[in-house]
């Protein structure tokens, strides 16, 4: 297995990750995928139901080969459903989950676990395995997937967690780790492997801004350095316009805006407008469906018969 | 009236449902278990964790058990001038029954729940949907080990057992009541047959391994990914296994009797 590639040496030199001059991330050479361009993942008319509950209602949307693209919405609105549809973790009620020329749904388990090679994904809440220390979470992959020498897994995984500036946590155990270091220390495992395809899920939740920006631009710089295909799931609206090259947004299991950082920041498009300015009015309800709120506190009830003092109401 | 005819039922099904996932689960295992003979470091780990560290509750238990098995002998064989075969009834107890079906009860207790626990923790946490996420089959590298570790570490566990109670009887016996020591030994001697009553221990101990370790790895498979679910799957561990361990001991013990 090829775990040795340019990423790597971007790795062997992390301070080019950490300390480089600032430069507008977003990819300079083309941003808008092209139509025509090859698709790394293709998903075409999907709809999936968690029982009798629609989740997704014929979702569209194309991830081209080498960019990053942001899917984003509101809580419960499918964006993760849609990773565990591209992971084969569920399979879709119809249409068809594409990823890298192969279709998910039809692929048996040896397949899937090949295409699943190719693959590195974090997980919202890290899923670091709590009885590994930080360094074999790491070489967890290297050893089950990847034939290579101890002292050759050792210099990789140090280069991995040196690119997110925990290399000394090293012998560290997770529950050792702040919420923001263990996100780090599962983005390091999710590239392991050098994969073509990262997906991350809410990288962003709960990190205090340094450790977001730094993720961010690791999330950036990981994907062109490993020539890989990235798909990030987030609410955080202001650190994906810097770093993706195409944004989805999908509202009530369907894709209702599409485009690049800069359509999205142009857009007059409502439930857009909306999301990117974080207005608490708009086409997104803040209130959850609810009766009469004077009815519930009883205040209309109290207005109409006032109580009487000493007596109880 | 109608409402809890339906919740009956209700329940009856879920039951037999359970039952066959868990059929359905254990001939998973076994389909996965090659992984757990190819690294048998992995099992040899859980091994430790479920067998090793339930040593000293098994081993204290066994000697309690022992000796209060004495203490009653003592008392009622007395009465018939039989105390000379304490020896006896302390081995043939241990071997046959106590032995197993103890041991299994406090694997179950021990070992059963933290595996359960272990397991339904590392799906609540997303760890086992994250190793599946790797291409690595979470039911070959987390479930198969740790259902051997059971397998194996119950059968041992319980010979342990027995082994602690019957010195836990010799102190009774001998130290304290002064029965003659010779006497004790070679009455057991001459009253247990290998084949019939320790043989069949180990076959019943074999049998609670197997059924304990896919309760435990089921329950923690199958368990509700929030705190709430793995507590409640913990505990349909120990209670099922305690009812499964009962009640296969019932159906080994009839096969094995001759003479009932």
């Amino acid at each position: 297995m090829a775990v040795t590639t340019g990423a790597t040496l971007l790795f062997a030199n992390s301070c080019t990750l950490c300390h480089a001059p600032e430069k507008n991330l977003v990819n300079p050479i083309d941003p808008t995928p092209a139509p025509d361009a090859p698709n790394f993942v293709d998903i075409d008319n999907v709809n999936f139901s968690y029982g009798k509950r629609p989740i997704l209602k014929g979702i569209t949307l194309k991830v081209p080969k080498g960019k990053v693209v942001a899917i984003m919405g509101g809580s419960g609105c499918g964006k993760t459903t849609l990773l565990q549809l591209i992971g084969g973790q569920l399979k879709a009620g119809s249409g068809r989950v594409m990823v890298d020329g192969q279709d998910v749904g039809k692929l048996d388990r040896e397949a899937l676990y090949a295409m699943r090679r190719k693959m590195g994904m974090l997980f919202q809440f890290g899923a670091l395995f709590t009885d590994m220390t930080v360094f074999d979470n790491i070489a967890f992959q290297l050893r089950e997937h990847a034939n290579l020498p101890e002292d050759m897994i050792r210099d990789l995984v140090l280069m991995k967690l040196n690119a997110v500036g925990l290399r000394g946590t090293a012998n560290l155990f997770p529950s050792e780790l702040s919420g923001g270091m263990a996100r780090r220390v599962a983005l390091a495992r999710a590239v392991a492997l050098d994969p073509a395809l990262i997906m991350y899920d809410e990288p962003f939740a709960g990190l205090d801004p340094i450790s977001l920006a730094v993720v961010g631009k690791t999330i950036r710089r990981l994907n062109d350095a490993l020539g890989a295909t990235s798909i990030v799931v987030t609410h955080d609206i202001i650190e994906s316009l810097q770093i993706v090259d195409y944004l989805y947004f999908v509202s009530d299991g369907r894709i209702i805006g599409q485009g690049t950082p800069d359509e999205i920041r142009a857009s007059t498009e409502p439930f857009i407008k909306q999301f990117v300015h974080a207005e608490m009015d708009g086409p997104v309800p803040f209130h959850y469906p609810a009766g009469n709120y004077a009815d519930d506190l009883g205040i209309l009830r109290t207005l109409k018969s006032p109580v009487q003092p000493g007596v109880s109401p | 009236m109608i409402r809890g005819i339906q919740n009956i039922g209700a329940r009856g099904i879920e039951t037999v449902w359970r039952i066959g996932a868990m059929g359905r689960f254990f001939l998973l295992v076994l389909a996965h278990s090659g992984m757990s003979f190819r690294r048998i470091g992995l099992t040899i780990r859980e091994i430790y964790f479920s067998g090793v560290m339930s040593l000293v509750i098994i081993m204290v238990s066994g000697l309690f058990v022992g000796m209060v098995l004495g203490l009653q002998g003592y008392e009622t064989l007395q009465k018939y001038g039989a105390e000379e075969t304490m020896g006896v009834l302390v081995a043939l107890s241990l071997v046959r029954e106590l032995g197993p079906v103890v041991t299994g009860l406090l694997f179950a207790s021990r070992a059963g729940s933290a595996i359960t626990a272990e397991i339904g923790l590392m799906k609540a946490t997303e760890q086992l949907k994250a190793m599946d996420m790797m291409a690595i089959d979470p039911v070959a590298r987390v479930v198969a080990p740790r259902f051997w570790a059971g397998v194996v570490s119950l059968p041992l566990l319980a010979m342990m057992f027995s082994a602690m109670g019957i010195f836990g009887g010799y102190i009774v016996a001998v130290l304290y009541v002064g029965t003659d020591p010779g006497v004790f030994w070679s009455n057991m001697q001459a009253a247990v047959d290998f084949r019939y009553d320790v043989w069949n221990g180990i076959i019943k101990s074999i049998a609670f391994g197997f059924a304990v370790s896919v309760i435990a790895t089921f329950e923690g498979f199958d368990a509700a990914p929030t705190a709430e679910g793995v507590s409640r799957a913990t505990t349909r561990t120990v209670v099922t296994s305690a009812l499964t361990i009962l009640a296969i001991d019932l159906v080994l013990t009839a096969f094995m009797l001759r003479d009932v």
